[in-house]
């Protein structure tokens, strides 16, 4: 009798240890896959409870990290929206000829991974004449030795900084927001990546960092804001951010500056003297999925 | 705030400015024919059936443009000219619509206007096609960065 | 207070002896729980290459964002709901042969929910920021968002669905009665609990405006209408598992009401699927492209098209098998029916779901999307995890409820076993 009792104890004995065993096995591989930015990062705070001080130790932090990886001394700006902007966006279809110029200066100047993944925050459609709503014939691969080819209009799409942006709506953690000046930003070291903004965009000016991004170091622009073009991460959201670095100094975003046909417009829609006010008033402007109501601040207008 | 403009040089050849280097001793000669001796590489696709070499650069003083209404402008001003005809695009222009401007449009920077001749060759305006940049990676190539 | 305490003690005891339980049983059981263990930890060794690499890993992309995960994710939730089927009858109309068995079908809804939030959380591309989405210490977007209503509501069905058969198990363990002012609240609270965790995950993807396939109305009933298909189908099985491995009985009048009832929720949902069916052909708007590239293909891309119009047949046959009451009432037929409709209704909610919403993308593009290995890899490892979660709650519950397990007998027995100790010791005192 003694003997089954001891037998009942070794075999209880033997499969608690074996359990705690297993658990622990298995949590240490999961535990040290976390690289140490990860844990350094782990009990950041979302950007909007960080108090000053806070937010200048997270800005050293990061300002270190990137500098060691790429070479280069990097200014991360955390300037706030200016009072009495909302900015806006113009492009003049008769003009685009596809060329795609924007879309690689915008993966210059915002530290876009390059490859595996590709990260193209402006996309380039190309539409028969004779559409311009229904996108589901457009090509995005068009690669012809010249453009503008004959029959053939261009819409360059990028997130439109809707007022009622769908994908604020959905994210279950508050990741991404819209700011008073009118950008949707993200706030990278927030995003947990279930990637529900991005099924929730109408223009899909989402795209997501698959895996950890790829920047040449010699190409990186170590002039950089918070929410916008620094250095992304594995596996969080990121979008246009109408250069947060540049419009909130004033300068032109990246993309209008490289249009060689000057088909890109900026500018505050609060501003009765600025350009995209003068489109609004006397061209004949429109934004894309309307019927949607997200009021996104991007209009495609035409010379007359 | 308003911000500083500037605008952008115009697109000079090396070394045919000044124009009066070779002009101030030569003679008019105002028929309007094609130019077999110099300005060989330009070719006239402006209007050329109504118009001619100087229509635009004033007879005498070739270091300037001619108005229509005789004035005579800079080159640095070239803009006004375009706008006799292209009244509509130099309207839009002049609010900063149509062409290109880069630099700053508010703060404590300058705002940079391209010319019209920044971009329009004032001989053969028309817009080049151009070569474009490649197409982004299809989504099966996004993967492992293989072109397929 | 001390009633409180009392209830922990045997709560803790129950557990310990529980535990035993778990860790005996035939050699087909070590072989089973073995065989899961091993499925298990393939799918971890995937998912930690995934977890390092991140999610570039899979077959996603920017075009389809949400694939085999979500899909699965998807079917569980339904299959969790559907427990609802077994409580309503049990509880409210006191049909008897149910009563028996509407515990073993909560834990079976515990075990699918827990499948359920692992698939998320290995859909999650920073699952070390999971903390951000803990409501209180994180920054949880209530009531904006439906993924937060989404955690809320899986998290308290899971609490529900272990709490109350929990409780009961040690209440027949401990030969008490149960107090039914204490448990009727959650066990009535359960079941618009178990239709509210549905709706949410329909409404999950129903106010998306960005994408027609899933901006329909009829997407809430529809998911309604399928998970009372496919969880009872699922159950119907088990029970027959269960009755042949254990003393439990389970009468056969108890499988055929449950199948009567998947008819009738069948129906309904072949109705749904017709009447969207009919709106998109009809009306013919560009709409109509994600239910083209399902039913008939898109621009050639035909991948999913035998995928569904199998799934179709599985359930129009499975609709009929379980309608006329000769085949319903026939053992075979009955099973032939229940794995049709569990492989169909996945089919159909699963992947014939959740990626046609993302064919084609906003921007028109298609992208044809096929999990690659290592999604299956995982996939099958946390199916494994919920088998195995489920087969533990199975091996205390079912002698539980067969009455083999019970404190009586541990009682008895330990008295026996002390007094055999104590005639030990005095005989072996007499040998000295």
């Amino acid at each position: 009798m003694e003997y089954q009792d001891k037998q009942r104890y070794t075999r209880r004995e033997f499969l608690r240890n074996l359990s705690l065993t297993t658990v622990a096995g298995m949590s240490i591989p999961l535990l040290s896959s976390c690289s140490k930015e990860e844990a350094e990062d782990f009990l950041q705070k979302h950007f909007h409870e960080m108090t000053r001080e806070e937010k200048k130790v997270v800005i050293a932090k990061l300002e270190e990290r990137y500098s060691r990886k790429y070479g280069k001394k990097f200014e991360i700006s955390t300037k706030e929206a200016i009072p009495n902007t909302l900015w806006g966006y113009g492009l003049e279809l008769s003009r685009c000829i596809g060329c795609r110029r924007c879309v690689y200066a915008c993966v210059r100047e915002n530290n876009n991974s390059r490859y595996k993944p590709q990260l193209h925050w402006i996309r380039v459609l190309r539409l028969k004449r004779g559409t311009l709503i229904n996108l589901d014939d457009s090509e995005h691969y068009y690669d012809p030795p010249q453009v503008p080819e004959k029959g053939f209009l261009y819409l360059p799409v990028q997130c439109q900084h809707c007022e009622d942006p769908p994908c604020v709506k959905v994210c279950p953690v508050h990741a991404t927001w819209k700011e008073p000046d009118g950008l949707v930003v993200v706030d990278y070291n927030w995003c947990i990546g279930c990637r529900y903004c991005i099924a929730a965009c109408p223009y899909k000016g989402r795209v997501f960092n698959w895996a950890e991004p790829n920047i040449p170091p010699e190409e990186v622009n170590p002039s950089v804001h918070y929410l916008g073009n620094r250095p992304r991460m594995k596996c969080a959201v990121d979008k246009c951010t109408f250069c947060i670095q540049r419009v909130r100094n004033g300068r032109y975003p990246a993309c209008v500056e490289a249009c060689p046909t000057g088909t890109r417009k900026f500018g505050n829609l609060l501003d009765p003297d600025s350009e995209i006010r003068y489109i609004i008033d006397r061209k004949r402007a429109f934004r894309l999925k309307e019927d949607l109501n997200t009021e996104p601040k991007f209009y495609y207008f035409f010379e007359t | 705030m308003p911000v500083v403009e500037e605008y952008m040089p115009p697109p000079m050849t090396e070394g045919m400015f000044p124009c009066s280097n070779c002009h101030a001793t030569m003679e008019v000669n105002r028929k309007k024919r094609v130019l077999k001796e110099e300005h060989t590489d330009i070719k006239l696709h402006h209007a050329e059936t109504m118009r001619w070499c100087l229509d635009c650069h004033d007879a005498k003083n070739r270091d300037k443009l001619r108005l229509y209404n005789g004035d005579l402008i800079d080159f640095t001003e070239s803009y006004r000219l375009c706008g006799e005809c292209h009244g509509n695009v130099y309207k839009d222009w002049k609010a900063g619509l149509h062409g290109k401007r880069v630099g700053y449009f508010a703060g404590p920077g300058k705002r940079t206007y391209y010319l019209c001749a920044n971009c329009h060759n004032p001989h053969d305006p028309k817009f080049k096609p151009l070569k474009p940049e490649p197409p982004p990676y299809r989504p099966e190539e996004n993967h492992d960065g293989i072109s397929r | 207070m001390e009633k409180f305490r009392e209830t922990l003690k045997e709560t803790w005891h129950f557990y310990r002896r529980t535990l035993s339980l778990v860790a005996r049983g035939s050699k087909a059981y070590y072989a089973w729980c073995l065989f899961l263990l091993a499925i298990i930890w393939v799918g971890l060794v995937y998912y930690l290459k995934q977890h390092n690499v991140g999610l570039v890993e899979t077959n996603m992309t920017d075009q389809v964002s949400w694939g085999l995960y979500i899909a699965n994710f998807t079917y569980l939730v339904g299959m969790a709901a559907a427990a609802v089927l077994l409580v309503i009858p049990s509880y409210i109309y006191s049909f008897k042969p149910i009563k028996e068995i509407v515990v073993l079908g909560e834990l079976f809804a515990a075990s699918s929910i827990v499948m359920a939030i692992l698939f998320v959380m290995v859909d999650l591309g920073r699952l070390d920021r999971f903390w951000h989405m803990v409501p209180f210490i994180g920054l949880m977007h209530f009531p904006e968002s439906l993924l937060a209503w989404d955690v809320l509501v899986l998290n308290g069905y899971l609490f529900l669905n272990l709490l109350i058969p929990v409780y009961l198990l040690v209440k027949f363990y401990y030969r008490k009665e149960p107090n039914w002012k204490f448990i009727l609240p959650f066990i009535l609270a359960s079941v618009p609990w178990a239709v509210g965790i549905h709706t949410v995950t329909a409404f999950l993807y129903n106010g998306l405006a960005a994408r027609p396939f899933w901006n329909a109305s009829i997407l809430a009933p529809r998911f309604l209408a399928s998970a009372l298909c496919s969880g009872p189908a699922i159950m119907i099985i088990i029970f027959q598992i269960i009755r042949k491995i254990s003393a439990i009985k389970v009468e056969d009048r108890a499988l055929f009401k449950i199948a009567e009832l998947i008819a009738y929720a069948m129906f309904i949902n072949l109705f749904l699927l017709s009447a969207e069916l009919f709106k998109e052909y009809y009306s013919n708007t560009i709409h109509i492209a994600p239910l083209k590239y399902l039913f008939e293909g898109l621009h050639g891309h035909k991948q999913l098209v035998p995928w569904i119009w199998a799934a179709m047949a599985m359930n129009v046959i499975a609709f009929f098998l379980f309608l006329i009451p000769g085949t319903r009432k026939r053992l075979a037929t009955l099973n032939l029916g229940c794995l049709l409709v569990i492989i169909g209704v996945w089919i159909e909610k699963g992947p014939g779901f959740v990626i046609p919403g993302f064919v084609p993308d906003p921007l028109g593009e298609i992208y044809v999307y096929i999990p690659n290995p290592l999604e299956l890899m995982v996939s099958f490892g946390i199916w494994a995890v919920g088998l195995l979660v489920f087969t533990l709650l199975m091996k205390v519950a079912i002698p539980i409820e067969a009455g083999e397990f019970s404190h009586v007998s541990y009682v008895e027995r330990s008295s026996r076993r002390e007094e055999e100790d104590q005639a030990w010791r005095q005989g072996s005192f007499r040998k000295f």
